[in-house]
Formats: C-alpha cells, structure tokens, sequence
C-alpha cells in the first residue's frame, strides 16, 4: 500500500528535496500511543540503556497533530482499530506508521480458527512503512526500524548494515 | 536620520536572530540537558554532538502540512501563534546587553517589558479558545489563572526593586551595580530580604512561562499537549519558540534586576559576555530544575501563590520601604 497520497511536484527540485528529506528522516517524532506489551519495549527504547534520543527521535509527542511516525506497539483489538485510525487521520501529512511486534504485523499469537477479538495486521486498515518482528521485539529492534523508516525516506542507510552471525 | 535607521535595521534583524537561535539551541540544550540528567547520551547523531538537530527539526516543522481543523476559529486560530512570538521578540528592545549593545534605551522600559509579556497569555487563551477543543480551553483556563496568580507576586517584586532603584531605565539599574557587592541580590542596607526577592521573581518567572514544575497548561497526562493541542506544523514550532524566548527574556530580567547585568562581579571588563554568562547560567538552572521536579498540583501551585508569595513580597516591600525611610 502507498504510504502518502501526496502528489509529486511538478518542479522537481533535488537538492531540495533530498535536504527536506534528511530533515524529515532525522527528526521522526513518535505518538505516545501504545496499545500492549510491545509498548513497555518502546518505552526501555526511549530510556537510558538504549536512547533513543541519540537519532533525534525521543521526542514522544502528546498530540497526534504534533507527531510523523504512529508506532503500532501491541495488539490492536476490533474495538480498539476505530481509535487507532482516527489517530492516524488526525496526524497531519507527512506520516509514517511502524508495526512493532507480530500482534501489529499479523496478529501474533492471537490467529486461531474461530477468533474474534483481533485485528489480524495494522496493514488490514493502515497503510505500514516497516515491520519490525518480535514478541515483543527488542529495544534493538525497534531502533533498527527507525533506521529502517530513515533509510526509506532519504534513500541512503546511514551505516553499513551488520550482518547476521 | 541615516545612520538611525540604518541602527533599527540592524537591532531588528540581531534581535530577530537572537530570538530564534536562542529558541532552537535551547532546545538542543534542553535536550541535551535532558538526557545526561536522566543518564542517557541526548542527540548525538546528527552533527556533531548533535548540533544540527534543531536545523533539522526546524526544517521537518517548517515542511509539514499546516493542518486546520474543522469548527476552529480560523483568525483567531492562525492568530494565537503569532502573538505568542511577536511580544517576546518585542521584550527584547529594551533589554541591555551592554552599556552601548541595546535597542532602545528608553526610559520606562521596565514597564514596557511588563506590558508585552502580559499579551503572552492572550495568546495562550486565544491559541486554547480558538482550537475548539476540550483540552486546549482547560488548558487555557489553567494558563490564565496561572498568570493571574503569579503576575501579582512578580510586579509586588518589581515594584520593590523600583523603589530601591528609582528608575525604570533598564541600563541605569545595571550602572547602579558595579560589583558583586552591589548587585541588588547582595544589596542588604536596601532590605535584608534581597535574595529572598530575588528567589520570588525567578519562581515568578518559571510560572509565567509555564515551565515545569508549573507546566500544568500542557500537562501530557490529563490535558493531551495544553493549548497547543490542534496546533501542527510551525503553528506549534511558533509557541514553542514563543516560550524559549520567554524564558529569556525572564532570565535577562533576573539578571539586570538582582545580579548586576553586564557588570562583572569584581569591576574589571564589564561587557556583553557577562551578561551573557548570567544569562545562561540562569537558562540552565531552568533546565535543571525542569528535569529535576516533578509537576505540581493545580491547587498547590496556586497556594504557593496566594499564600506564601504574595504575602512574603508584601513583607518585603513594606520593610524596603521603612529601610529606605530610616535609613
């Protein structure tokens, strides 16, 4: 799914744009909005062992209108998905949504046959930027994502990745 | 008349700067600050030390989307966050970086500072008003009698300071200073309660500028983000540069009241770096104390107004005046 509905400009202005983006990517500044276990990981990310303020996106804030990144921690009940969508239409535009934790990614260990609570994916009713597996995924983890989230919006990864032993 | 316009130009243009530099690097300093507090590293990646994170937050802010949502007030509402930055730039005019460095040298200018920084809460309730929103009208309830509250402590002060000085000329009150043991903090023959007087205008000021432990106005955990709520984009970069400039002008005050402005502490080179050095000695000790208390109560907040402060800068201001009658 596309994540913005914004058109392309019809001058296209590299430099520009490619500063514009790095301002973006550098200053991705998170709800505070968690909706299960995934959400205490976020919260030891923001903390002092793992910092996430180093990149600049520490700054967790209160309203949506304030906020480019919705970070889907946990596991989204049907009736919680009509809040989480009005939080998300109420972020104004450009936003990205992270799903942290396979709740968020595809309903984790909430699949069985005859289920009725869970909403089986973030990506059922938004439209995700980068999933980040786990239950709950790491502080690591969730940093790699915004890394990740970086790396989409500029174009260019800011260090070499680390290969899997 | 040349070289006069050619200075207003010139005043115009540092302030501005000065204003909106000093916004984004207290915020990197807040940051910072913030974070070594709590243990943590703060930003570090982007820049050296990361320097260039208030550019890049500024260019994220300036670039994304100014919503305006349905059933606010569409003047008021793009209205708040102008007026919430354009009185504190406007403080500027009369404050005294050095003996030659200032604006305007203009002879009420004390008063002339109270006057703008009065139209900051005009802002905060038109800002809360106009947003059509439950939170932000609480929250800007809670600014107003805030201000209300502490205002009257802060000019009972002032009004102390007055007296002892005879002067509203902000560069006379500094050139009555010239060392440490006549700055106004340490200047016991006017009142023994100098730097009791001193520690209510600082309180004053934290207050005013609705920093924590009095942020009630945006408390996360009851009122969402306070008045500035429905505000996106620069709308809400606007108050936030608003408030920094706020908390400097409180602290200039501080400093050219009660510690000698840009007179050094032993006479030797009196200049702009030591108003300076104050200045931001004063910023860091808001810092510090935001990161270190917690956030009052409403009605505490209030009682330390109504019950202590008041009534101690009363005190204060009648035993200046029978010292400045006796003696």
């Amino acid at each position: 799914m596309e994540s913005q509905d914004l058109q392309p400009a019809i001058v296209q202005f590299a430099p520009l744009d490619k500063l514009i983006a790095l301002g973006r990517a550098n200053s991705l500044w998170p709800m505070t909005f968690g909706l299960a276990c995934c959400a205490i990981e976020m919260m030891a990310t923001g903390a002092s062992r793992f910092d996430l303020s180093r990149f600049g996106a520490e700054v967790f804030r209160p309203s949506p209108r304030q906020c480019d990144v919705m970070i889907v921690a946990g596991t989204i009940n049907h009736k919680m998905a009509p809040a989480v969508k009005t939080l998300y239409d109420q972020m104004p535009e450009p936003k990205w949504v992270i799903a942290m934790g396979n709740c968020a990614i595809s309903g984790g260990p909430f699949v069985f046959p005859g289920q009725y609570a869970v909403v089986e994916g973030a990506d059922k009713f938004l439209p995700v930027d980068v999933y980040i597996p786990g239950c709950p995924p790491r502080p690591e983890a969730l940093i790699e994502g915004i890394l990740e989230l970086e790396e989409k919006i500029t174009g260019s990864r800011r260090w070499p990745r680390v290969k899997c032993a | 008349m040349d070289s006069e316009l050619i200075r207003v130009i010139a005043f115009l243009v540092g302030i501005i700067a000065f204003a909106a530099l000093n916004a984004a690097y207290l915020v990197w300093l807040e940051r910072k600050g913030a974070a070594h507090i709590q243990r943590r590293i703060g930003p570090k990646e982007v820049g050296p030390f990361g320097l260039l994170q208030p550019m890049v937050d500024g260019i994220k802010l300036m670039t994304k989307q100014i919503l305006i949502p349905d059933g606010v007030d569409p003047v008021l509402f793009r209205l708040a966050p102008i007026l919430a930055m354009v009185p504190a730039i406007m403080s500027f005019v009369t404050i005294p970086f050095s003996e030659t460095l200032v604006a305007r040298n203009i002879n009420v200018g004390l008063l002339m500072i109270f006057a703008f920084a009065s139209v900051n809460v005009l802002a905060l309730l038109l800002g809360g008003w106009a947003s059509n929103n439950k939170y932000a009208v609480i929250s800007a309830a809670r600014a107003v009698s805030q201000n209300i509250a502490y205002e009257i402590p802060m000019l009972i002060t002032v009004i102390t300071m007055v007296m002892i000085t005879g002067t509203l000329n902000l560069n006379e009150i500094v050139a009555q200073q010239p060392n440490i043991s006549q700055w106004y903090i340490f200047r016991f023959s006017a009142s023994p309660l100098m730097p009791v007087a001193f520690l209510i205008f600082f309180i004053c000021s934290l207050a005013e500028t609705n920093r924590a432990p009095f942020d009630l106005g945006e408390a996360e955990s009851e009122l969402v983000a306070g008045f500035h709520t429905e505000y996106s984009s620069m709308g809400f970069g606007l108050f936030f540069m608003g408030e920094y400039a706020n908390i400097v002008i409180g602290c200039s005050l501080a400093v050219v009241l009660f510690l000698g402005g840009w007179q050094d502490p032993f006479g030797l080179y009196p200049g702009v770096w030591w108003f300076l050095l104050k200045l931001y000695l004063l910023i860091f000790t808001v810092i510090w104390i935001r990161w270190t208390f917690p956030r009052t109560q409403f009605y505490g907040l209030l009682n330390l107004s109504w019950k202590i402060l008041i009534p101690v800068s009363m005190f204060n201001l009648l035993l200046t005046a029978g010292f400045l009658k006796v003696f």
